[in-house]
């Protein structure tokens, strides 16, 4: 046992570590700003200002929100299972982290004399190790709910959980048309077939762009999908029994897969760390590198706007419209392009 | 060591699905058993199987069960199983399962086979997916059209 823990590469192991640290406080930061952006963007749908006071444009406004989350009182119900009541938000936050592991943040670079890859693990399994943490979130909400002892929290878990359920179909199908196409499950691979062909991947697939779009909005608890913390008839929703940091915990996760999934949409759909009109082969190593991380970024923002966009316009659905939408409408739709796509890819094969 | 570790984790949870007495908390061990048996697979190599692991069993079964057990709303007063006679009944089914189970794996050439930990490509998805579309592309064919109208079925009696 000994040799083998000598064996292992420790430059290695620091230089994952050291990646892990930068991707989950660049996470935790970024879902931090989410919520002023929110907050700024719903501001200027609705014609008045945002947060304004806490530092200039309110920009410590997030820092406040924090700090008083930290110095609320803490009350765990008598009624409710303290275990589970304290695993709920854990696990939430947990699978929000986890899935940020396998994102290619940017291309390779050479730093003495090794070879640093900015991802953490490219995994054999890619996109599908998504699949699996994101269907793990669902315990978060649905323990949190039920553990509560309160008869809204476990509706509102229930509403989630079957909400996740069916969308994630949808999605599972949408993908595999995208899958069809790219013929590798590895994050890496894709992005770096839409770098060296002509157009991104939306081109070829913009109704599975389309429907993994909306499931993306349903798994995330965004409106128009927010049925699981709809306050006029459930109070509050699956947290109502939540105070502290522990409700924080659940706000925040929130925000962290919003950032996650839009990165994972840009990935998958819109090249990645792939520079428009750049040819990344003529840049020198840490520019390719800076300008493919801008770009990833720049991307994620539209999208994140995109999502914020949507949950200021839109009303929210009721609950047997959602349920309609996802089995009777996106489900059809995504078989539909699922037979095209195999089609065409076996056409154009031949 | 990590073999060691998730055995015990997946036999030492798997008996506490059995002998907890709320059932939300029986169906949170068995999730815990499902995680291990993925660690499992991971440690000969199956990245694909135990991600599949994971995302059926773990994810989309597990949320129903626990879904149907939260909406009936057991408690741990009211335990289902009173008859002496069904839990016998539920001892001797289980013991002769076990023993067709032993019997039926003591002669399989896998046990003459050294495990292959960590160098087994068959669990990768490239092989494992030629493998299934070609020695058996009769059953996982029929296993998918059975998949595709049970979800088809779903839909039609939710139209209803």
């Amino acid at each position: 046992m000994s040799i083998s823990i000598l064996a292992l590469d420790w430059a290695f192991v620091i230089e994952k570590m050291v990646l892990i640290a930068i991707v989950i406080s660049v996470s935790l930061i970024v879902a931090m700003y989410a919520t002023y952006a929110e907050r700024k963007v719903a501001g200027v749908m609705q014609d008045r200002h945002g947060p304004n006071r806490a530092g200039p444009f309110g920009i410590l406004q997030p820092l406040a929100d924090g700090l008083k989350l930290f110095f609320k009182e803490e009350v765990i119900p008598n009624n409710s299972s303290k275990w589970l009541f304290i695993l709920g938000p854990c696990l939430a936050m947990l699978t929000a982290m986890m899935t940020s592991a396998i994102i290619p943040w940017g291309g390779t670079v050479e730093i003495g004399g090794r070879m640093i890859d900015l991802q953490i693990a490219d995994i054999n399994i890619g996109i599908l190790y998504v699949f699996g943490v994101v269907s793990m979130g669902v315990y978060g909400i649905m323990i949190g709910g039920w553990a509560s002892n309160n008869k809204f929290s476990l509706m509102a878990a229930l509403r989630g959980a079957s909400q996740a359920i069916s969308y994630e179909l949808a999605m599972g199908l949408s993908l595999i048309a995208l899958l069809m196409l790219t013929g590798s499950l590895s994050l890496k691979t894709i992005v770096e077939q839409q770098i060296n062909s002509n157009w991104w991947n939306i081109v070829y697939q913009p109704l599975g762009f389309f429907i993994f779009f909306v499931c993306a909005l349903a798994e995330c608890n965004r409106a128009p999908f927010d049925l699981p913390e709809a306050e006029s008839e459930l109070n509050m929703g699956y947290h109502q029994e939540y105070s502290s940091m522990k409700l924080g915990f659940y706000l925040f996760a929130e925000y962290i897969n919003m950032f996650i999934s839009c990165t994972i949409i840009a990935t998958l759909f819109f090249g990645g760390y792939d520079m428009p009109f750049v040819d990344e082969s003529k840049l020198s190593g840490v520019t390719a590198l800076l300008t493919g991380v801008a770009a990833l970024f720049g991307k994620t923002f539209i999208l994140i706007f995109v999502f914020m966009w949507i949950r200021w316009t839109l009303p929210r659905f009721r609950y047997d419209q959602l349920m309609n939408l996802g089995w009777k409408g996106l489900i059809p739709l995504a078989l539909f392009n699922m037979v095209l796509t195999a089609a065409i890819a076996l056409y154009t094969m031949k | 060591m990590l073999f060691w570790f998730l055995t015990v984790l997946a036999l030492g949870s798997a008996l506490m699905v059995v002998f907890s007495k709320n059932p939300v908390h029986s169906i949170l061990w068995l999730i815990i058993t499902f995680f291990a048996i993925t660690g499992h697979y991971i440690l000969l190599n199956a990245q694909f199987l135990a991600i599949v692991n994971i995302i059926v069993y773990a994810g989309a079964i597990m949320v129903l069960f626990l879904f149907v057990v939260m909406m009936m709303n057991l408690n741990e007063i009211s335990s289902p199983l009173k008859n002496k006679w069904l839990k016998f009944a539920g001892v001797i089914s289980g013991c002769s399962l076990l023993l067709v189970l032993i019997a039926a794996l003591k002669d399989t050439d896998t046990m003459q086979q050294e495990v292959l930990l960590n160098t087994g490509k068959i669990g990768l998805i490239n092989n494992l997916g030629t493998v299934l579309f070609s020695d058996y592309v009769l059953p996982f064919e029929i296993s998918s059209v059975l998949f595709l109208s049970a979800m088809v079925g779903a839909v039609v009696i939710g139209k209803k």
